[in-house]
């Protein structure tokens, strides 16, 4: 019974407020109709989808974002790592505080500050174009292609840093005589990278590349305030949540299809998410 | 040798780029929020003498107090009240186990997946019917029951000393005393880390209270800066001076707890 008693509180708040909601939704999902005037219409949410361009373009810049993203950053936070665990570098608590500080802004805030520096004549187009690396500055926010560009590199700039500290805390419960046994062996730095360090963090590799996965289906905050809520421009950083968002408070609000597209992303995290269980589990057997 | 102080001088040129990109945008929002709106945009970054009216302008057109103060009450009582309600249900996973409870954590798990969109018309449909949208509690609600903090403490909890719990058990102490009296003094480090995660999701969230907050008056400060910068021409010397002001409160308890939070991450029991 005292087990019960310590998880209750968390039970009850759950099952109100996820659980209820989750089942309700799932069910709004066959409803059609406007406003709070639904009835049931079987799979027509679901053929609405396969014919709604502004979902398909949804989707295909919210996969666009996780393909680029998520391992660009891993890798990054992984480098990052590996460099800052070795105990003989100078300066790691500032290197390490320093990588890590992003995670302290809020979206809003960071998404804010990038927005100012790059304005089209701002801080990142003239650093550029003193360095020669560009002829004539970049339309980051105007242009569909750098728009998209700029959203990966602010997430990745926010994010890098905190995937880092998992990793850092994993290898810091690795034993160090294995390193120097494998040292001593004359093995080089990249093999035990590759063999020893990967295999032993592969769980916390898994467990990072889920729940950046679930960030980045999720994506949101960030494209709004680039994009003043339009998802623009032309729709071209409009995220699958931000078109959920519009169709349930901005346009004439329809629940029923708007729970459909969120369950679009719970179906692909789900198989993205079983697809990464796949790949750590092979690389275990060979 | 000298292939490998080649090697090292190579990782610190590449750690200072980072950690210059890392923390270049602080730079450039504290500089910004002294330089004028069309300074900022043409790219300065040097300090200059704007800061007074942007402040003006910033508390002008925002009620900050009001505003600062709606933030604060949300983020803390949904921390303390996220603490209290996650730890106590990863202290209870991990110590009381039984079949049932397992294969409903497993379930939880599975639900982490599940984004907050495919949740978020029901629960404003729900809100809106029990009359309590724009109100503060609407906001933190949902939030208390957090499935990744309740995981969090219960992978901590595996390394809370078992013999503490039998000893105090030994001694005549109720369950409800040992967790009071026993467990949170010893898991401090781990409530520092969960203190800044929770505190900082809490302060930062955005699309919950963007869609459940409507009045002016009862917005928090992350709600207020999205919207100045929506603007069709954004004052970026009042955006970045509110900025500077939002990012204060988390940036301290990141500096004072930071040591904490690495050894919360790594499991460390004192």
């Amino acid at each position: 019974m005292t087990g019960w008693a310590f998880i209750a509180p968390a039970l009850i708040l759950l099952g109100l407020f996820m659980i209820y909601p989750i089942v309700w939704s799932l069910w709004m999902s066959f409803q059609v109709g406007k406003g709070m005037n639904l009835s049931f219409g079987g799979f027509a949410n679901i053929l609405r989808l396969t014919k709604d361009a502004v979902f398909i373009r949804a989707l295909g810049n919210t996969f666009t974002f996780f393909i680029f993203q998520v391992p660009i950053m891993i890798v990054l936070a992984l480098l990052f790592a590996v460099a800052l665990n070795d105990a003989t570098l100078k300066f790691r608590g500032f290197f390490r505080t320093a990588i890590f500080l992003p995670c302290a802004t809020s979206l809003i805030a960071y998404s804010t500050v990038f927005k100012s520096m790059f304005a089209i004549d701002g801080v990142v187009n003239q650093t550029l174009m003193e360095l020669h690396l560009i002829t004539a500055p970049i339309s980051w926010l105007g242009d569909p292609f750098w728009a998209k560009v700029l959203i990966i590199m602010a997430i990745t700039w926010r994010w890098t840093g905190y995937n880092m500290i998992f990793y850092l805390a994993a290898m810091q419960n690795i034993d160090r005589s294995i390193y120097e046994a494998a040292r001593i062996d004359g093995v080089p730095a990249w093999a035990r990278f590759r063999y020893l360090t990967i295999p032993m963090l592969k769980p916390v590799i898994l467990f990072t590349t889920v729940i950046s996965t679930i960030g980045t289906l999720q994506l949101f905050d960030e494209v709004y305030n680039f994009s003043a809520g339009s998802g623009g421009p032309s729709d071209s950083t409009l995220t699958l949540s931000l078109y959920i968002y519009n169709l349930t408070f901005k346009f004439m609000p329809s629940f029923g299809y708007s729970a459909t597209v969120s369950w679009v992303i719970v179906v692909l995290v789900g198989i993205l998410s079983f697809l990464q269980f796949l790949v750590a589990r092979d690389r275990r057997t060979s | 040798m000298t292939f490998a102080m080649l090697r090292r001088g190579i990782v610190y040129v590449l750690l200072s780029l980072a950690a210059f990109v890392s923390v270049f945008p602080f730079y450039w929002m504290v500089v910004g929020a002294t330089n004028t709106s069309a300074e900022i945009i043409k790219g300065k970054t040097s300090l200059g003498s704007a800061l007074i009216t942007n402040a003006t302008a910033f508390f002008t057109q925002v009620d900050a107090l009001r505003i600062f103060w709606n933030s604060g009450v949300i983020a803390v009582v949904a921390t303390a009240l996220t603490l209290l309600v996650s730890s106590l249900a990863g202290y209870g996973f991990e110590m009381f186990r039984s079949r049932l409870r397992e294969k409903l954590f497993g379930f939880l798990l599975l639900l982490l997946s599940i984004p907050f969109a495919a949740m978020m018309v029901p629960l404003f449909v729900m809100f809106s019917q029990a009359k309590l949208v724009n109100t503060f509690t609407a906001v933190i609600l949902p939030t208390i029951a957090s499935i990744f903090i309740i995981f969090y403490f219960r992978q901590a909890t595996k390394a809370f000393p078992r013999e503490l719990r039998d000893a105090a058990k030994i001694d005549g102490l109720k369950e409800w005393q040992i967790f009071l009296y026993v467990y949170l003094p010893v898991m401090r480090s781990t409530y520092a880390a969960a203190t800044i995660i929770v505190f900082m999701a809490n302060w930062n969230n955005y699309l919950w209270p963007l869609v459940v907050l409507q009045t002016a008056e009862n917005k928090t400060i992350t709600l207020i800066l999205s919207g100045l910068t929506a603007a069709y021409t954004p004052d970026y010397g009042l955006i970045l001076f509110g900025t500077v002001l939002a990012t204060l409160p988390t940036l301290i308890i990141f500096f004072l707890l930071q040591r904490r939070f690495v050894e919360g991450m790594l499991g460390a029991v004192k």
